[in-house]
C-alpha cells in the first residue's frame, strides 16, 4: 500500500468578502471582497510564503486559516482538520504571530507575558518554566526577560511575540508581515530565527511584502493581488517566468549608418533604441531571453 | 485542576497589571470615599445611627465593588482588542469563558479593597460603630460576594466579544444595580417588578448575606442562592461566549477597533 503524505494546509477556493453597513434609517451595505477564491498547498517541513502588497489579501487568507475569520466561500483544511468546523482543533496545532507593536501586555514583563500565554494555551505546568526559558534563548531575550515590555524595542517585542506564538510547540506557525517596522538587522536576526524553526520540522506560512525577504526565505512562493493568487512557484521559478528577456546597452560615438537595422534584423533581437546623451548615443538592444547579445 | 491553575496564574497576572498605574491606583483610592461620604452623609441627615447606619456601610462598600466590575468588565474587552490580545483570546484552545473568569475576579478583586476603605471611612471619619456579630460568616460572604460580582461582570463583558459598542452597556447598569440589589434601598420598598429582578442578580443575596453576618443572623442560605446565581451566569456565559465568538468571526469583529 503506498501511503501518500497528506498536506498541511490545503486550501481550496477559499473567499472572503467583507460586508460593512452604514446610516441609521436608510442603511446602506458595501461588500468589499478581500479575497477571492484562493487554492494553494504547504507541505509539511515547507516555509511557504504569501507575497503582495498591502490590502492584496494575505492578513484575511491567514486569518481564515488560523480560525480568526469565517470564509465566505470555499474551504480549508489545516492538519486535516477543517476550519470552519473542527476550529478548537486546528487552534490547538498551529501557532500565529503578527507584526507591529499591539498583541502583548505592557504593563507585564516579558517573562510575565510568556506565563500568561502559557496558561491561555495549555503548556502543562511541569513544562512551561523551561520551555519559556528556552524560547527566551532562542529569540535572544535571556536576560532582559524581567523588563517591562513597554520599554522594549519593536525589534525585541517581535521575538517576543515569536517565543509567544511557539510557547505550544505548534506544528504549523503562521507569520504575519513580522518583519514589518523592524530595522535591517532585527529583520535579519528574525529571518535566521525563522530559518532555525523551519530547519528543525515546523512548517511556516509566512505574509510579506518584502520580495527580498520571501526570496531568501520561502521554499516556495504565491504571489497575490487583489484577493487572487497570480503566480505560484520557488523563487527561482517566479524569476524565470517574469524574465523578460537580456538587455544590453552600449555607449557609442558615431554610430555608423545601418548598424541599427542590421542588428534590428537579427532573428532573436525583438526592439533596438538609440538615445543621444551628450557627445554619446545609447545603443539598447532588447534580445529574447537566455540569448547571449554580448558583441 | 487545569483550569483552576489558569484561573488563579492569569488572576494574579491581570491583578498585576492592574495595580501598575498610579493614576488608577489614585482613583480606587478617591472612588470609595466619595461613594461612602455621600451615603454616610444622605443616611445621617435623615436620622439614622445604630444598625441602619452599618448596613448602610455595607451597603456602599458593595456598591464600590459593583462599580469596579461593572464599569471596566465591558471595557475590558474592548481594551483587549485594542492592544490586539483579543484575537489571541479568541485563538486559545480554551473555552472563551473561562478566560475570562480571571479577568473580571481580579476587577472584584480590586473592588474588595474599596469595601474595606468604606468601612474604615465609616469608622473614623464619621464614627460608624462597625461591630460584625458573625465575623467568619462576613468573611465568606465577602468572599462570595467578590467572585459573583465577578461572574456577572463576566456576562456582561461577553457582549463586546461581538459588539464594539458594548462596553457603554456596563456603565448604563451601573447605578440601577446599586438599586435593584438592594444596596441601600430594602427591597421591599421597590415597586413588585422590580423584585423579580433583584432576585436574579447575585449581588442582592451576596449584601443580604453580608448583613446578616454583621447582625448575628444566619447568612447561609443567602449564601447558596448567590453562589447558585454566579454559578447560572458561569453556564450562560458559557453557552452565550460561544455563539458571540462565532458571531465575531463571521462578522470580523474581533480585529476591529
Amino acid at each position: 500500500m503506498v501511503c501518500v503524505a497528506q498536506p498541511v494546509i490545503q486550501v481550496d477556493e477559499l473567499a472572503r468578502t467583507f460586508r460593512s453597513r452604514k446610516g441609521l434609517f436608510r442603511r446602506t451595505g458595501k461588500e468589499v471582497e478581500a479575497v477571492k477564491g484562493v487554492s494553494f498547498a504547504v507541505e509539511r517541513g515547507e516555509l511557504f510564503g504569501l507575497l503582495g502588497p498591502n490590502g492584496a489579501g494575505k492578513t484575511t487568507t491567514i486569518k481564515m486559516l488560523i480560525t480568526l475569520l469565517m470564509p465566505t466561500g470555499g474551504q480549508a483544511r489545516v492538519l486535516g482538520h477543517d476550519v470552519v468546523d473542527d476550529a478548537r482543533d486546528v487552534r490547538r496545532k498551529v501557532g500565529y504571530v503578527f507584526g507591529g507593536d499591539r498583541g502583548l501586555y505592557e504593563r507585564l514583563s516579558g517573562l510575565d507575558n510568556l506565563r500568561y500565554f502559557a496558561e491561555l494555551y495549555g503548556v502543562p505546568p511541569r513544562e512551561s518554566k523551561q520551555r519559556i526559558a528556552e524560547l527566551l534563548e532562542l529569540v535572544g531575550l535571556d536576560g532582559r526577560e524581567k523588563e517591562r515590555v513597554e520599554g522594549y524595542s519593536r525589534g525585541m517585542r517581535q521575538r517576543l511575540h515569536i517565543a509567544r506564538g511557539l510557547l505550544h510547540r505548534p506544528e504549523v506557525l503562521f507569520l504575519d508581515e513580522p518583519s514589518i517596522g523592524i530595522d535591517p538587522v532585527g529583520a535579519r536576526e528574525l529571518r535566521a530565527t525563522v530559518k532555525n524553526l523551519v530547519d528543525t520540522g515546523t512548517t511556516v506560512l509566512l505574509t510579506t511584502h518584502y520580495m527580498f525577504e520571501a526570496d531568501e526565505l520561502c521554499d516556495r512562493i504565491a504571489v497575490i493581488a487583489q484577493g487572487r493568487i497570480v503566480a505560484l512557484d520557488t523563487p527561482a521559478g517566479l524569476k524565470q517566468q517574469v524574465a523578460t528577456g537580456s538587455v544590453l546597452e552600449v555607449d557609442v560615438f558615431g554610430l555608423p549608418d545601418g548598424v541599427v537595422e542590421k542588428v534590428r534584423a537579427e532573428p532573436d533581437v525583438l526592439a533596438v533604441a538609440v538615445e543621444v546623451q551628450g557627445q554619446a548615443e545609447v545603443l539598447t538592444v532588447h534580445a529574447r531571453p537566455g540569448t547571449d547579445v554580448t558583441p | 485542576m487545569r483550569s483552576v491553575r489558569l484561573v488563579a496564574v492569569a488572576w494574579s497576572l491581570q491583578l498585576k497589571m492592574r495595580s501598575r498605574s498610579a493614576f488608577d491606583g489614585l482613583l480606587s483610592l478617591l472612588w470609595p470615599a466619595f461613594f461612602a461620604t455621600t451615603i454616610f452623609m444622605m443616611f445621617r441627615q435623615g436620622g439614622a445611627s445604630g444598625p441602619a447606619l452599618l448596613s448602610a456601610a455595607v451597603g456602599s462598600s458593595a456598591m464600590g465593588i459593583w462599580s469596579a466590575v461593572s464599569t471596566t468588565a465591558a471595557f475590558a474587552l474592548q481594551m483587549e482588542r485594542r492592544q490586539g490580545t483579543l484575537e489571541l483570546f479568541v485563538l486559545a484552545p480554551q473555552p472563551f469563558a473561562l478566560l475570562l473568569v480571571p479577568l473580571t475576579l481580579s476587577m472584584a478583586t480590586i473592588g474588595a479593597y474599596s469595601m474595606v476603605a468604606t468601612l474604615l471611612w465609616g469608622r473614623f471619619a464619621f464614627g460608624i460603630h462597625i461591630s460584625i456579630a458573625d465575623p467568619l460568616g462576613f468573611v465568606v460572604a465577602v468572599v462570595v460576594t467578590v467572585f459573583a460580582i465577578g461572574m456577572l461582570g463576566m456576562l456582561i463583558a461577553i457582549s463586546s466579544i461581538r459588539y464594539r459598542s458594548a462596553w457603554a452597556l456596563g456603565s448604563a447598569i451601573e447605578m440601577p444595580v446599586w438599586l435593584i440589589c438592594g444596596f441601600l434601598v430594602a427591597i421591599d420598598d421597590l415597586p413588585a417588578w422590580v423584585r423579580p429582578l433583584s432576585a436574579v442578580l447575585a449581588p442582592t443575596w451576596g449584601v443580604s448575606a453580608m448583613r446578616a453576618a454583621a447582625a448575628g443572623h444566619s447568612p447561609w442560605a443567602d449564601l447558596g442562592r448567590c453562589v447558585l446565581a454566579a454559578a447560572a451566569y458561569g453556564a450562560i456565559a458559557t453557552v452565550v461566549s460561544r455563539w458571540m465568538v462565532r458571531s465575531a468571526r463571521a462578522h470580523a469583529t474581533l480585529a476591529l477597533s
